[in-house]
Parts: C-alpha cells; structure tokens; sequence
C-alpha cells in the first residue's frame, strides 16, 4: 500500500514538473524572439533519412553548419537548427514548427517535402522557404534543383572506362523523375565511352531500405557485373557493405561501386586495410547549395519563386575529391568529357527519352 | 463489479505512468533532463492551438485502426492486416476523390464509402481464408498487408500518374479540409476526420453492444463452441467481423488520403498507424470509448515527440525508444495486473 | 494416537467471507481420511492452505508432532506433503518418466541421467501395483493412467502424506475400482491419504475416518464403520437427502425421437456410432449407459447438428432432421444440456442474463429489427435464476464466476424454458454435489411427467438406474442392449458395458 502511494505521488510530481516545464518553455520562446534581430536564422527540415544518412540530409546539414559558423551562429533557436521526421505525415508539422520558432529562411531537404512547403508557402507568405530537389512555384520560395545528369555522366565515364567484364549496375531508390536523371546520364556516360557495356537498372522502390540494396548488389555481382552506380540514398549503404564482404572474402575481387550525393570513399572502406571499394562518387553539392542560397538570403538577394540549377558549370555536381582508384587515363576522359559538357558540346540526357536519342547519335 | 472495474482503468493509467517514468531513467542516464524532455513533449502536443489541431489530426485515424484492432479482436481474430487495409482505403479514397467531380454531399461519402470498402475487400480474403481452410489469420493479414503497399504503389505509379511517385490532389469536393478548423488552429493540418472517427466508435460500440449481430459476434469471440452449439454460423461471422474491422481500416485510410494528405505518394514502407492501431486497441482495452482515450495519448506522443529534438536537445532516438517503453509496459498490462492485485490482497 | 498431521482451529477468510472457521481436522498415519463438503464448503481452501498455497489467518498446522508454518507448495514438498491434483499438470508430449522428474531431475556430469530415472519411476511403480510404463507418452495414456504419474510424481519426490483432490470425477467406473485399490496398497506401505471428495459412496468403501464440513464450519469427524451414507449425507447438506429419486411410473406416448441405422465417422474416418437404432417416447427417461469413448458423445453431437452423420435417418416427431443445422434443429424442439458446459454450455465471458438467451436472442421479445432489448432479456434472466435456483449476486455476473452446479442450473432454465420436446442431458450432474445432483435429476423427472421425452447420458451407474425408465447399453457404438432399471444390477449393466455379454434385447422397443 505504502509503496503505491509512493508511485503515486511520484508520478503526481513528475506532472506537476512537466506542466510547470510546460510554462517556462512558453517564455523562452518569447525571450528567442526578443533576442533576435539583428542575426539571421536558418533551418531545414530532413526527410526519413535523418543528418547522419551519409547522403544529402548529412550533406545539406554539413552546408548549414558551415554557413552558420561562419557567421557566428548557435545551433538551435535564433541561429540555425535541424528538425527530423520520422515519416511523411511530420512534414508539414516540422515546417510549421520552424516557422513558429521564427526562422528566418526554412529549407525542405528532399523531392518529399514538396507539398508540405508549397501548402505551407500559401499559408505563410511572409516566411522564406526552400526546396532542394524540387521545383515549387511561389513567390516565397526557393527551388534548388542540381544537373545530376550531368555528374552520373562523368561517372559512367569511369565506369564505363574501369569494367572489365563489359557489364555495369545501377541501383535506384524510387522510381521517379529524380533518378531518372541520374540512371540516364550514366548510361549515356557508360555507353559514350564503352559502346559494348551493358547497364543493369534495377529499383529498391525505398531510399532507406539498406537490406534490400544489399540483395541487389548480391545478384548483381554474382551476375558478373563489377562496377555498380548507386542513387539510392541509405538504401545505397547496402551496396558498400555487400561489396566489402566481398572483398574481405577475396581481397583479389575486382568490384567497385561509385557512391552519390557525398565523397563516399570513406563509407566503401575494407576493415583491416587502407582500400576503398569506392572507384568514386557522384558528388552533388548539396552543401554548396545550401550554403550558397543561404548566403544569398542574408544578403538579400533571396531568389523567391525561382529554380536555380546546379551543374558541372556552378561545380554543384562533379566527380568526387578522392581519386586513389582511379587511373590517370581515366581522370584524363572524364576531364575532356567535362569540358564538352561545360561547353555546350554535348548535350547530357536527363530522361528516358532523351537517353533514346542520345543513344541513337552515338550509333551513327 | 466495481473494483474490477476501476482495475481494469487504472492498468492502463499505471502502465503509462510507467513508462513515463522508465523514459525518465533513460533519458538521465543518457544525460539528458527529462523535465526538459516531456515538457517539450506535452508542449508540442497541446502547448498551443496549431499543436491541439494536430493533435487531433493524428489521433483521428489511431481511433479508427484502434477500432478496427479491436472490432477482429472482440470477435477472436487477430487483425495484423489494419495496416494494409488502410493503404487500399487510402487509394481507394484518393480514386474517387481525383476520378470524380460531384457535389460534396455526394462525393465525400462516395469516397469514404470506397475506402470502407476497399478496406473490407482486402480484409475479407483472410476472413474465407480462415473461416474455409483455417489458415490463420495473422499469417495471412501480414503477407496481404505487403500486397497492399506493392500494389497501391505500383497504381500509384501507373494508374494515378504518369510514372510519378504521387496522385493529383483530390478535388476540393472530396476533401475533409476545412477553411474554419484551420483557422481556429492556426493552419494545422486538422480536418473534419474527428468527427467521422468519433461516429466510428459510436458504431462499434452499438454495433457489439446493442444488436443480435453484435451479441453474434462476441460470442463467437470469446466461444466458438457455445456459439456452435447455439445456432450461429460460426464461419460467416468471422468473415464478418473481418469484413467489419477491414471497413474501419479503409476508413482511417481515407482520413488520410481525404483529409491529411489530400493524395497518395509511392511508398517506402509502411505507415506505422495501421500497427500503432494494435497498441491502441490493447491500451484502451478493445472498448470503444477506451480507444478514444488510448488514441489521443498515442496522437499526443506522435505529435509531441517531434518538439523533444528542438527544444530539449533530446534526440529522436530517444523519443522513439521512450515511445516504445511505454507501450511496452501497456502491453505488459498483465503484469501490472498482477502486481496491482497483489497489493489489493495485501491491503485487505 | 499418532497423528501425522494435525490442523486445529483453522481459520482462513476473504475479505467479509469466512472460508475456513475453526476447521480441525486430523489424519492419523496409515489411515485414509475422507473430507467430506458441498461444493464451496471449504474443502480446497483447508487443503491449499496445507499446501502452502494459502496462509491460515488463525489455528496451527502441526506435522508428526511439530508445529510448522507451510508458507509455500515447496515448503509442503520438503514435509512430505503431496498433492494430486484434479486437473493434471501434465506436459502431454513429453514421456511418463520425463513429467515425474520435472523439476527435480537426477544429473549426472550435467545432463540428466534419464535410464536412473526410469529404473527408480519403475521400481516405484511396481512397488504400489501402478503398472505404469515409465517410457510412454503422456498423450497415448488414458486418463486413470494419467493419474497413476501424479500419484507417482508426489512419490517421487519422497511424500508419505497424499492428498487426493476428487480423484474420480474423471474415471470410469473399472479405473475407480482400480484407484481404491491402489489407495489401499499405498496405506498398507505406511503411507497416509486424504480424500476430497463430495460421494458418500466412495467413502464408504475405501475410508477409514471422515470429516464432515459445510458452508466453511466442521461439523465432526466420524469412523466410516459407525456410520451410514444418509447419516453423511444429512451432515454435509443440513438437511435430510433422499438418494432414491422419487418418481411416479412414466406415462409413455408418442415415439418422438427416432434414430435408424445411425453412421457417425470421426474426423480421422473411423466409425464411432455403427447402425445405431434408439428410440425415445414422450413421457420417458431413457438412459444411456456406456464407457466413456464408446460414441455417446457423437450420438448426441450427431442428433444435435453439431457434427455431420454419415448416414441413416434421425426423426424428431416423425420429421428428420438429421444433417440439419443446429439453429433448425433448435427451432424443432430440442433442448441439449452439453456434456462439456465449459466448452458448449456456455459463453463464460457473457453475463448469465446473456446466456440465457443463446439460442433465442434473434427472436421477439429479446430483439426486435436487429436491436436487442436488454429490458426483456434482464427479465427473462431474473425468472430463470429464481425459478431454477441460480446463486448468483445478480443477471449481470459473468457465468465464469458462479459455481460449477449453479452454472449447470442456468443451462437446465435455459433448455427448460424452451420447452422443447426432446430433451437431451449429457452429464448432466457431473462433479456436482449432493444437493445440486438432487435438484437436476427432480428437474428431469418434472419433464418427463409433463409428457416430454428426455435422454440421459450418464458414466455414473447409480445415475442411470435411479433416473432412468429404460437402459440403453452402448458398445462400440451400437445400442447392445436394452435393460429395465428394476430388473437389473451394476453388475450386469458393468459387464454389458464392457462388451462381454449381449443381451437379446429388442433394439427398438
């Protein structure tokens, strides 16, 4: 009896704490607001993955970190801040919440968020907003959108120009628009230099489904391909640790896989020794983005309700810094096709259609 | 009568406090502050009208997978299918919201029909599967629950766009939305679903309690044999209190499609309401009006948990496992119980 | 006088309810003891509370002399105390000798030494005449074997003082015969037994000594050779019982169940009801007397539509409906008290006013449209549970918390109050006590006088002949032979029932 009272009154305590909690919270919120002002706060909004994805989310978070170093900013309210979700329904609350916690510029990280910001953007329109992947049409936001055609073609170079087998994989997240871009500037890539290659495309249908890309990549290679291209996010880490087993099983295996998104020559690491099983990454410079457009809102230059791209040209895509497993010979290529693209000289496809016509000028 | 009873409200109170005060531990020995910790987490459930709005808004479809749990549940099945029959609701609902352009007294209830139906369609098939060849339901509801996600989504992609990851949004005439609830809650994405959900436990609730096909049905659930023996049809009442219960997960389905979302996008994995549903069937004990309370808490957690990250720097790892905790311990219930008996002995 | 267990002045209660006030009882060594009560008398609470199960709020347990505190079923263990239980505890897939060992297993380098085992659940086996064989499964022995590996698990573990908890209800009258033996043989090698039981029979038989209790009190404790079934029987009731059921000679009508050529299989195809022919008039008690296993229950399952038959023809009044459904069956006027009241009898989860009503619900007044009116079937509820006698605080209890006869009770009102012409009884008064068997069979006997057919399945003999106006003796499925009640005995019905001898008996009368 003793002790239900106890719990009892522990519990009465703890609800006690936490109403009271409940008010203190209120004031701090209007001693943020009062301290702001003068500095100029930025946040965004991740999708499933979460910032530790080692893909975009990660990326644009290191871009958000930078910028607000730089300007001497604290993470959280008044300087800049993250929020996660933990499924699509969070969207919308998560935006809603960075713009009561008065956020000067809010980004969306993801195709996903889409909706969530274009509602939002109607039901606020004094707040700032902006979309990576995406293109929303408001007058108050942003739509960061990259070339990604464009950098899956220089990888498909690498790849095209590394396979000995003459066969190549590319595994996709979902089957969208998005990675569209991606699968058709890497074949057109691979097929540009290495006419008798033959790409594999198969779909995980998830972005954070590790399991599964790791099936894939288990067929793909007993199938005889040995080079795989992944967009595919988190799903993506399933191909790194399928091919490192591999490796470790026999370290002689000639297998690589090209990460995306970020440098991820870390993450194709082999336990116990110095090598990658990264050949190299499609680097999209989420963070160069991020950073870049912030940059621009502070100075007041805020591009509303226009898309900016990001290709080979603004350096937002390109082949990633690491280049330890790769050959002079192939840095050479894929220097000259980036000049071409650069200059108008080749015209990258970034859908099926236009892969169908590219195809069709390589064959003459 | 009246002890028993107040026993059978106070294990799911004790069990929340419980878990409360575990995700209290968890959260010092990770050290964090959990004053901190649940009062961002009662902040962002009710701490301002936009967070009550969506609140709300997440609560309307656990009462009604928390309904349709419990529905199987009092007539002896095991509904692990709430969630597929959720998904086909959903499409079903976005089918007609985008296919059509009626009047809304006429479309709205065409396409919550629909969900209802849907829903019920895909419970059905473990319904005869069950009352025909006794296979166990469980095993059938599990596999159909990832037919449904491949399927809608493959509709999605074919059917309602053009090899796009999402429908067109519904026209406003099948739309839950309303102008004045998002006003009075500052833009939530609440809708008029809480209305339907409520009527939804209404139905339940009279449906088991008051009628002949009520009476059939629970006493199949609590005995097949003694139902037998009286008369009943056995096998079509399970079939139809499957049908049943997949027609309350169409319908939260639709709150989904019709009210929070507004269309359907390809999916990468479940929706988590649809089981989330069966920790709110346990925790309000497969009563109707328990269902309503069980949902408000799971909505007020769901909601809640997204302001511990920002405002008490707990991160959502966390949350997740002191969500969990929590429904552990109402799952536990039956330990409580004993435990809380024990002490009844021993004060008398 | 030695006692090897004294409990005096036991006092035990539940909150305003005094289970146990100031029970004595003492069991000399060697000798079997009889504990003697109604059902809720208090019988199980002063053996729980040997056991170690309960507590006592007063009194003194004392074993060979010494005054102990049991305060759990281990401690009871450790003095020697066995017990065995009405409802085995058992794990059916694994063997005999794996079950006695359960918790206490012989090691030897880690493992269990399993051929020790078996040798000593042998040797004990052998020594008290059990004959049971330590390597057999659980699931393939009878019943009355079942109960031999409880006896031999208290065995094992050293008990020399044996409690038994009803150990008949579950056994035929051969495997009854069989455990007094055993009884008998268990005493002679010095062991002490207590018996719980409600039948003065038994009593009389195997008991040394008897203690009387009802309604939580003692009421004495008597030498079994100083006294008489009625004597017994006035003392665990309060009041004065009358074995022999009074009852007018029947007025036979009408045939209004016939049964031709009856084929019941089971659901692994072999034949359990074989041309089975049985005829039952209105205004009569036929009696079915058999082993159990021999078909009665598919008989009844078949006749009710629980179970599909085979083939031939079951008239109700000249109409068949065999093969009907059990709702159409029902609705023709047939009332069916189950063998198992548990499992069909009722929903125990329901509140009794809701099983009153479990065939009838659909119909007005009970509902109308598909709404159910509480109203009506409240009063429904309260007629019955008076008319018939059912204690219970009131219609909205749930039938899992009354008794077990007064839960038989409800279903006899229920079936009763349809007034259906053919009324089916299946053990009906199984592991009832005295009283309440008193109160079933008068019930029976009033439908027979007021024209109605009844059919009566019994394994109790003295049911069947005191009940019954005509025998019928079932063997493998077939009705082998049809005896008068007056013109028989236990003995001949024994030896039918066994199959050793047919009687030229006209199968149908």
């Amino acid at each position: 009896m003793k002790k239900k009272r106890l719990g009892l009154s522990l519990s009465l305590l703890l609800t006690a704490g936490m109403l009271l909690g409940g008010c203190g919270q209120a004031k701090e919120d209007k001693a943020a607001e009062e301290g702001k002002g003068n500095g100029f706060s930025v946040a965004m909004v991740t999708d499933v993955g979460g910032i530790d994805d080692k893909s975009f989310n990660q990326s644009a978070w290191e871009g958000l970190q930078k910028f607000g170093e730089e300007n001497g900013l604290k993470k959280g309210k008044g300087g800049y801040d993250y929020l996660q979700s933990q499924s699509d329904a969070d969207y919308a609350t998560n935006l809603n919440k960075l713009v009561r916690s008065k956020f000067d510029l809010i980004f969306g990280i993801g195709f996903l968020m889409t909706d969530a910001i274009t509602e939002i953007a109607d039901q606020k329109p004094n707040n700032k907003f902006a979309i990576v992947d995406s293109v929303v049409e408001k007058p108050n936001v942003a739509s960061i959108i990259f070339k990604e055609h464009e950098g899956s073609f220089l990888v498909g170079v690498v790849a095209g120009l590394t396979t000995k087998t003459n066969k190549v994989g590319f595994v996709g997240g979902m089957e969208i628009p998005l990675i569209e871009k991606f699968e058709s500037g890497f074949l057109a890539g691979v097929k540009a230099v290495n006419p008798n290659a033959t790409v594999e495309v198969q779909y995980a249908g998830a972005f954070d489904k590790a399991d599964k890309g790791k099936a894939i990549a288990s067929s793909m290679y007993a199938s005889g391909i040995d080079v795989i291209y992944h967009a595919a996010g988190a799903t993506g880490n399933g191909v790194f640790s399928e091919a490192i087993d591999l490796k470790k099983q026999d370290p002689n295996k000639e297998i690589w896989v090209i990460g995306v998104d970020r440098d991820q020559y870390e993450e194709g690491k082999i336990p116990g020794t110095d090598k990658s099983v990264t050949l190299t990454s499609m680097v999209k410079r989420v963070d160069v983005a991020v950073y870049d457009l912030a940059t621009k809102t502070k100075n007041g230059n805020f591009p509303g309700g226009q898309a900016v791209e990001y290709g080979l040209k603004e350096d937002g895509v390109g082949i990633a810094p690491s280049t330890d497993n790769l050959s002079q010979d192939v840095l050479k290529a894929v220097e000259e096709w980036k000049q071409k693209i650069i200059n108008g000289e080749v015209k990258v496809p970034k859908t099926r259609e236009e892969y169908k016509e590219f195809e069709a000028t390589l064959k003459k | 009568m009246n002890s028993n009873r107040l026993t059978n409200i106070m294990i799911p109170i004790f069990a929340v406090l419980l878990g409360i005060l575990a995700g209290a531990i968890v959260m010092i020995v990770s050290g964090y502050d959990p004053i901190a910790g649940y009062s961002a987490l009662l902040y962002g459930a009710f701490g301002d009208r936009y967070y009550i709005g969506e609140t709300i808004r997440q609560v309307t479809p656990y009462i009604l997978a928390g309904l349709a749990v419990a529905f199987a549940f009092r007539t002896g099945l095991f509904n692990i299918g709430v969630e597929g029959q959720l998904i086909v609701g959903w499409l079903a609902a976005v089918w007609v919201g985008v296919s059509f352009e009626l009047p809304k007294f006429i479309h709205l209830p065409l396409a919550i029909l629909a969900a209802a139906i849907a829903g019920a369609l895909w419970a059905f098939i473990p319904g005869i599967l069950k009352a025909r060849f006794k296979v166990h339901e469980v095993i059938v509801t599990i596999m159909m629950n990832y037919i449904a996600l491949h399927v809608s989504n493959a509709i999605i992609r074919s059917v309602l766009s053009d090899q796009g990851f999402k429908s067109e949004k519904i026209h406003a005439s099948a739309s839950l939305r309303s102008e004045f609830l998002q006003s009075i809650t500052d833009y939530s994405t609440l809708h008029y679903g809480i209305i339907i959900s409520l009527i939804g436990a209404v139905v339940m609730w009279f449906l088991l309690e008051k009628t002949t096909k009520g009476y059939e049905l629970r006493a199949v659930g609590f005995n097949q044999h003694a139902s037998h023996y009286a008369g009943m049809n056995v096998n079509r009442n399970i079939v139809l209190a499957m049908v049943i219960s997949g027609a309350f997960a169409g319908v939260a389905g639709a709150m989904e499609g019709l009210g929070t979302f507004e269309n359907i996008s390809v999916k990468a994995g479940f929706t988590g309401v649809g089981f989330d549903g069966i920790a709110v069937a346990l925790l309000g004990g497969n009563n109707a009006f328990g269902i309503i309370f069980a949902a408000i808490l799971f909505g007020a957690l769901k909601v809640g948990a997204l302001e511990m990250p920002s405002s008490a720097d707990v991160p959502t790892e966390l949350v997740d496992i002191v969500i969990a905790l929590i429904i552990f311990f109402v799952a536990s219930s039956y330990l409580i119980r004993l435990v809380l008996n024990r002490f009844k002995k021993e004060g008398k | 006088m030695e006692y090897v267990i004294e409990m005096l002045n036991i006092r035990k209660v539940f909150g305003n309810f005094v289970a146990n006030d100031n029970i004595t009882l003492q069991l000399k060594k060697g000798e079997i003891h009889a504990l003697l009560g109604e059902n809720g008398a208090g019988k199980s609470t002063l053996m729980n509370v040997l056991f170690g199960l309960y507590q006592p709020d007063g009194g003194e347990i004392r074993v060979k002399g010494k005054t102990v505190k049991i305060a759990n079923p281990n401690v009871a263990n450790d003095l020697g105390i066995g017990m065995v239980h009405q409802h085995f505890m058992l794990v059916d897939t694994f063997t005999v000798t794996e079950n006695i060992i359960l918790g206490s297993e012989p090691t030897k380098r880690g493992q269990i030494d399993m051929k020790r085992a078996e040798q000593e659940v042998r040797e004990l086996s052998e020594r008290y005449g059990l004959a049971v064989d330590p390597t057999a499964k659980i699931a393939d022995i009878s019943v009355g074997m079942q109960q031999r590996v409880e006896i031999l698990k208290t065995l094992y573990r050293g008990a020399d003082i044996l409690i038994f908890d009803e150990p008949t209800a579950v056994l035929t009258p051969q495997e009854i015969q069989e455990l007094i033996q055993i009884m008998k043989t268990l005493v002679k090698e010095g062991k002490s037994i207590i018996l719980i039981t409600h039948k003065l029979k038994e009593i009389m038989e195997v008991c040394d000594r008897v203690t009387v209790i009802r309604r939580g009190k003692g009421i004495g404790t008597l030498n079994v050779s100083e006294t008489n079934p009625n004597e017994l029987a006035a003392m665990m009731v309060g009041r004065e019982v009358h074995f022999k059921t009074e009852k007018k000679p029947p007025k036979v009508g009408k045939p209004v169940l016939e049964i031709k050529d009856l084929v019941v299989k089971d659901s692994r195809g072999v034949t359990v009801v074989d041309h089975l022919n049985l005829t039952v008039h209105s205004g009569e008690i036929v009696g079915i007397a058999g082993v159990d296993g021999n078909g009665q229950s598919e008989l009844i399952e078949a006749i009710t539509g629980l179970i599909k038959s085979e083939s031939g023809s079951i008239k109700l009044n000249g109409k068949e409906i065999r093969n009907l459904t059990p709702r159409q069956i029902t609705e023709a006027g047939v009332g069916h008290i189950p063998q198992d009241r548990h499992k069909h009898g009722l929903v125990l989860d329901f509140p009794i006013a809701e099983n009153m009503v479990l065939q009838t619900y659909y119909k007005e007044p009970y509902s109308k449209n598909g709404i159910l009116n509480f109203k009506k079937i409240y009063e429904k509820a309260r007629q019955l549970i008076q008319e018939f006698d059912v204690r219970t605080p009131d219609e909205y209890t749930k039938a899992r918390a009354l008794s077990g006869g007064n839960q038989q009770k409800a279903i006899i009102g229920r079936e009763v109050d349809r007034d259906p012409d053919l009324l089916i009884a299946a053990q009906p008064t199984r592991g009832l006590d005295v009283g309440a068997i008193e109160f079933i069979h008068k019930r029976l006997i009033e439908q027979r006088d007021k024209g109605k057919a009844v059919l009566l399945v019994s394994f109790e003999l003295d049911e069947i002949m005191n009940v019954s106006d005509r025998i019928a003796v079932i063997y493998e499925g077939k009705i082998v032979a049809i005896v008068d009640p007056k013109e028989t005995t236990e003995q001949e019905l024994g030896l039918l029932m066994a199959g050793s001898k047919r009687k030229e008996a006209g199968v149908s009368s």
